[in-house]
């Protein structure tokens, strides 16, 4: 079991490595030139663009940037960004092209709206994906099976821009029912956080909720047919028990793999629902810093996205193993 | 009275047996048709006694036992004649009544011990659950009680490996543990299918023994459902032999042994390796393959892989289905099957093939 952990721990942070490695290489061998894209052509000259090249050490080998970034992130550095020369504290994901602010204070306070989001979703996916599922597996092959499966099918099919633009119109902006716009930190007030939250968790909720009824159903049926179902129907177990204590505990594992990934995708940030309900995560961010040009922020919110995902990766391959005794002992 | 139940479709009734099946038929229907996975099945089990289901795969044999526990119902098997255990048929008491006897009064121990059990559950967990759904126990008690019966079975450290699970259990220990499972109500029937398929043949043999043990401490009846003569000959009293959702051949298993009349009987008999005959003696497969129980042949469902259909006068094995009627030979022994004189035919062409050394007595 420990060796399985440090394994994957290291297969981890290999992987972290070389994402670390392509988001410093943004710099030196990216589309867009870093010098340009703090100041543009007519108000610096070439002269001036060069200066500011030297200054961000883009004339040293991309391993030395590369250690300079990192040791950024981990004792802060002093950065020079125009003529000024930033104090950028530890973790120093470098200092905005635009905005001139620390990388760091600008994203630390994406993190909270953007986990709220995730967490409310993942939650949401799962109130309503399995139980559908479950539902539709105790009745596979009648009509309430194929009406419920049908329509996750018609869910999943729009676009999820569209159903998040149609949810927010109608139900937000059309009806009023839920707030257009806005979030609330948890820690000022829980109920306000949760209100203006509601919608985007239930939009997201609902269109990755179709995908885990039709996997849920799916795994549900593949555990009914197991032998062990009808060794535990054979000792006169009740339906119940069969079902939730039997079918469900084998069927779960492949759920949490595959929520496991989903919800590292969504703690990296949801641009779309961010966008519509306009919510300052990290994904709004990274979108806006595309568009700018903005490459110290591009850096960190891969950076930070990527360890995310990674570390849900890992969570879910650790929780695997507490799941199915079978992988434990090696 | 075997008149009367012989144009049932059944066998001579034994009046009050602890388990007697009666025309039992289990079809499935199916989008390309009705298939009849039973088709009139009757026979009968004492308390203390084997019976021994023999067959090639999808003759019926696991579909009739699980008609047996009741494992058919809420799926769209239709099931019609009668199962009487004690008296009580099984076929028309309530769904909830049906659960609190699977388990309790009849128990059942499956081919593949691995896939049988939970892999996500202690073997311990999986046989407690089987005590505690029919006895009001604390959880205490019944890890006893599963320790007691792991013991029983022959598991060593028992209170230790109560905690293990199943992938941490060879196969032998497995099955033994699934019989654990499946005695400890002590059930007055127990099914197993195919029971020592999965395991090598030194671990079979402790397995048969140790059922034939606590079939005696416990005085439950047995059917062991089996493509393997060599398991029927060590364990069953009776032998049913089946062939297309039928019993093609029914009586006890000294008889069907030594005096089969069946050609299926001696198809099976013919495919059994024997260690100690002469190397000259042949290994003779059944040729062709189960007839499909969607459209069955209108006469014997055998003919098409019966190589004794000349000796038969007219068309009568391509049109007539045999009735089971009492065999030459006697006894409670049954056979379905046109030949006039089957026993002759086996002394004559069927024990020289497969005992050489036998005929010269």
């Amino acid at each position: 079991m420990l060796g399985f952990v440090v394994r994957r721990l290291i297969s981890a942070l290999l992987v972290l490595f070389a994402v670390s490695v392509a988001v410093v290489a943004i710099f030196t061998y990216g589309p867009s030139d870093p010098a340009r894209a703090m100041c543009p052509e007519p108000k610096c000259s070439v002269q001036r663009q060069d200066a500011i090249r030297e200054a961000l050490n883009l004339d040293q080998p991309i391993h030395e940037q590369y250690i300079d970034y990192m040791t950024g992130i981990v004792s802060g550095r002093e950065i020079a960004a125009g003529t000024e020369a930033y104090e950028c504290d530890a973790p120093c994901f470098g200092v905005s092209f635009i905005y001139r602010t620390m990388v760091w204070d600008d994203i630390k306070d994406r993190i909270g709206p953007t986990v709220s989001v995730a967490i409310g979703a993942g939650v949401t996916i799962l109130l309503i994906g399995v139980p559908i599922g479950m539902f539709a597996a105790r009745r596979r092959g009648t009509m309430a099976d194929k009406a419920v499966i049908g329509s996750t099918l018609v869910i999943e099919s729009i676009p999820y821009y569209l159903f998040v633009l149609l949810a927010f119109l109608y139900l937000a902006v059309s009806f009023g029912i839920f707030p257009q716009k806005g979030y609330h930190s948890f820690t000022d007030s829980p109920v306000q956080w949760a209100w203006a939250l509601v919608l985007p968790w239930l939009a997201l909720g609902m269109v990755n909720a179709s995908k885990y009824a039709r996997f849920t159903r799916g795994s549900m049926i593949e555990a009914f047919n197991e032998d062990y179902i009808r060794t535990a129907k054979s000792k006169g177990l009740k339906e119940s028990k069969v079902v939730y204590k039997h079918a469900l505990r084998a069927a779960v594992v492949p759920i949490v793999t595959i929520f496991g990934i989903d919800f590292g995708a969504l703690l990296g940030g949801t641009i779309f629902t961010e966008k519509i309900f306009d919510i300052p995560g990290l994904g709004l961010r990274s979108l806006e810093a595309v568009t700018q040009s903005d490459l110290p922020v591009i850096q960190a919110t891969t950076l930070i996205s990527a360890a995310v995902v990674i570390a849900a990766n890992v969570v879910v391959d650790l929780f695997y193993s507490v799941l199915d005794p079978r992988v434990r002992v090696t | 009275m075997s008149d009367v139940s012989n144009t049932l479709g059944g066998t001579p009734t034994k009046d009050g047996a602890f388990l007697s099946v009666r025309d039992l038929k289990v079809h499935f229907t199916t989008s390309d048709g009705i298939v009849k996975a039973t088709d009139g099945l009757s026979f009968d089990l004492e308390r203390g006694k084997t019976l021994g289901i023999v067959g090639e795969s999808g003759s019926g044999k696991s579909v009739s036992s699980s008609a047996i526990m009741g494992l058919h119902r809420g799926t769209n098997a239709k099931l019609s004649g009668e199962i009487l255990l004690d008296g009580v048929d099984l076929l028309h008491v309530s769904d909830e009544e049906m659960r609190k006897r699977r388990g309790r009064d009849v128990a059942m121990i499956f081919q593949d011990p691995l896939s049988a059990m939970h892999p996500y559950y202690t073997v311990g967990n999986q046989i407690m659950e089987a005590y505690q759904v029919h006895n009001d126990v604390t959880k205490r008690e019944a890890r006893k009680r599963a320790i007691e019966m792991l013991d029983r079975v022959g598991i060593p450290q028992p209170d230790r490996r109560v905690d293990d699970y199943p992938h941490q259990f060879s196969g032998g220990m497995r099955q033994r543990a699934m019989i654990a499972m499946g005695l400890i109500n002590n059930p007055s029937l127990l099914i197993a299918d195919e029971p020592t398929t999965a395991l090598d043949v030194t671990v079979q043999a402790q397995i048969l023994d140790l059922l034939q043990d606590l079939q005696r401490d416990f005085d439950a009846a047995i059917i062991i459902i089996t493509h393997d003569l060599g398991v029927v000959a060590e364990m069953a009293d009776d032998v049913l032999v089946m062939y297309a959702g039928r019993a093609v051949e029914y009586g006890p298993g000294k008889e069907i042994l030594t005096h089969p009349e069946m050609p299926y009987t001696w198809g099976l008999l013919s495919s059994v390796p024997d260690l100690t005959a002469s190397t000259e003696a042949k290994l003779i497969p059944i040729r062709g393959n189960p007839p499909s129980l969607l459209n069955p042949p209108p006469g014997c469902p055998f003919e098409p892989r019966c190589d004794h259909v000349a000796k038969v006068g007219g068309d009568l094995c391509k049109t007539v289905l045999p009735e089971l009627t009492p065999a030459r030979s006697g006894g409670n022994h049954t056979k379905r099957c046109h030949l006039e004189n089957p026993d002759e035919v086996y002394e004559a062409e069927i024990l020289p093939e497969i005992a050489p050394d036998l005929v010269e007595d």
